[in-house]
């Protein structure tokens, strides 16, 4: 690893921009936000900065229970966040639904399913020094390049090089064809 | 040959580039930590403004849909080249490129541009919020544009000499304190800090005109900031400070005085709410017009 780059993944951590994604959530975790940035916690001490567009951000909050109405709006705001990026799921809301599980308005299944998530943060609302290490461990793994999104993209550039593989049988193509039917 | 070095030399080295952004990461972190002590926070590490700047290189950059791709990377660029060469020209000690006849206009010349690419970025980006920005960024510099240019034109006439050196080596008088109170007028509003951070506003407008800008061409943007604001304080601090022959105490007279004009904007940042524009531009236009006025008269008497 050249020493730019060592320097770049050390900025990373050092400076992660933070997004907020409000998805439906009864506002319980937001608020719990707001701590972070005041004197008792200040965020900015780890360079934490929020930003309130995507396009500067480098981690994503979203909280908050899934509608189906917020479902296409995550998608949209995650894919403007320009990558390396990492996603922190707020609360147990994204997780399981909490006590909205079952509604008729709410999407039954959990962010990892339209997001990829690194950063589990639990609580209903989680207190803001859990979010707080939330953010730095996302931000570690934004230095380590061990975010799912930058997993899934160094895997890609992996495949597009051509590495002399053994002929493989076709077999697993209809189960992974399956495999992606299941994901939305 | 030895004339391209020297303005070479001017433009990367020193007062350019290379010095000008570590100063200019310095500055911006004591502006962010003496923010956050007056609010009694901690603040951010030393190393701060230095860390943004190199996340923000190694990060993708995103060009919005419809957006023309060559003026969307080129408005970066000028804006941090014409706010370094305007750096270049300013006679710091030790600034190795020779003194032109009329630089006082091309340093205002140049000082206008990276107003204009901020502009322009928010006209290009497509996005309502960058839009808005940019129409604020530009009715502001209409209003703080007056003092700001009096305060430097009446030194010009006082003198007698568009020169910076002139300028600088200029014995002091009535007419440095009251143009350089002018001056100070209108330098929260050309830093964009708070009162008059109407372009910028982050809760209203989400950000300001680079609201559509990610990865390198953002890092540019900030640095472009900070030079400009190592710009504005050391362009104070040579105009309006008095010189003195020996170039070392110059130099430390002038970081001193940079820090302290900081400072002093800062606390007036931390310490006022955000006007609305129409505000600031009556703010402008009266008080600013008045000391205006004050400053040609001042010129004209002493």
């Amino acid at each position: 690893m050249s020493i730019l780059s060592r320097v770049v993944a050390i900025a990373r951590r050092k400076s992660p921009w933070i997004c907020r994604l409000n998805a439906g959530s009864c506002n319980g975790c937001d608020i719990e936000i707001t701590p972070l940035l005041s004197p008792r916690y200040d965020a900015e001490q780890l360079g934490i900065e929020l930003h309130g567009t995507p396009k500067h951000a480098d981690i994503v909050l979203i909280s908050g229970t899934l509608t189906h109405r917020s479902r296409k709006a995550i998608l949209d705001i995650y894919d403007q966040v320009p990558s390396p990026k990492a996603v922190v799921a707020l609360g147990s809301c994204p997780a399981s639904g909490n006590v909205f599980a079952g509604s008729p308005t709410v999407l039954n299944e959990s962010l990892d399913t339209i997001v990829p998530v690194d950063v589990w943060v639990p609580g209903c609302p989680p207190r803001p020094q859990a979010i707080l290490d939330g953010i730095a461990r996302a931000a570690k793994l934004l230095e380590e390049g061990a975010t799912r999104s930058q997993l899934a993209r160094s895997l890609q550039g992996q495949q597009a090089q051509p590495q002399p593989q053994p002929a493989q049988p076709d077999l697993t193509q209809p189960e992974l064809a399956r495999c992606e039917q299941g994901r939305p | 040959m030895s004339e391209l070095w020297k303005y070479l030399l001017a433009f990367g080295v020193w007062p350019g580039l290379l010095c000008a952004a570590p100063l200019g990461w310095l500055e911006l972190w004591f502006m962010r930590k003496l923010v956050a002590r007056l609010q009694g926070r901690q603040g951010p590490p030393f190393f701060q403004p230095f860390f943004d700047f190199m996340k923000l290189l190694g990060k993708e950059t995103v060009i919005p849909r419809g957006v023309g791709r060559g003026i969307f990377l080129a408005l970066p660029i000028v804006s941090l080249a014409a706010v370094t060469a305007a750096l270049a020209i300013v006679p710091m000690p030790g600034n190795p490129i020779p003194s032109l006849p009329g630089d006082v206009v091309l340093l205002l010349y140049l000082m206008e541009v990276p107003i204009l690419c901020e502009v322009l970025a928010g006209y290009v980006s497509r996005s309502i919020y960058g839009q808005v920005a940019a129409m604020r960024e530009a009715l502001l510099s209409l209003a703080y544009n007056l003092p700001f240019l009096v305060a430097i034109i009446a030194m010009a006439q006082h003198v007698g000499s568009f020169q910076m050196q002139a300028l600088q080596g200029a014995p002091f008088s009535v007419v440095h304190v009251v143009a350089g109170l002018t001056f100070l007028l209108a330098l929260p509003a050309r830093m964009k800090l708070n009162p008059f951070s109407i372009a910028n506003a982050e809760h209203e407008i989400i950000a300001d005109s680079h609201i559509e800008y990610s990865g390198p061409p953002l890092a540019l943007f900030k640095l472009s900031h900070a030079i400009e604001v190592v710009l504005l304080t050391e362009l104070f601090a040579v105009v309006f400070v008095p010189a003195t022959p020996w170039p070392l105490v110059s130099a430390v007279l002038y970081l001193a005085v940079g820090i302290a004009v900081l400072g002093l904007v800062t606390l007036l940042a931390t310490s006022t709410a955000r006007l609305r524009l129409t505000q600031a531009f009556r703010f402008y236009w009266l008080w600013g017009g008045l000391a205006s006025v004050a400053t040609m008269a001042a010129t004209l008497v002493w």
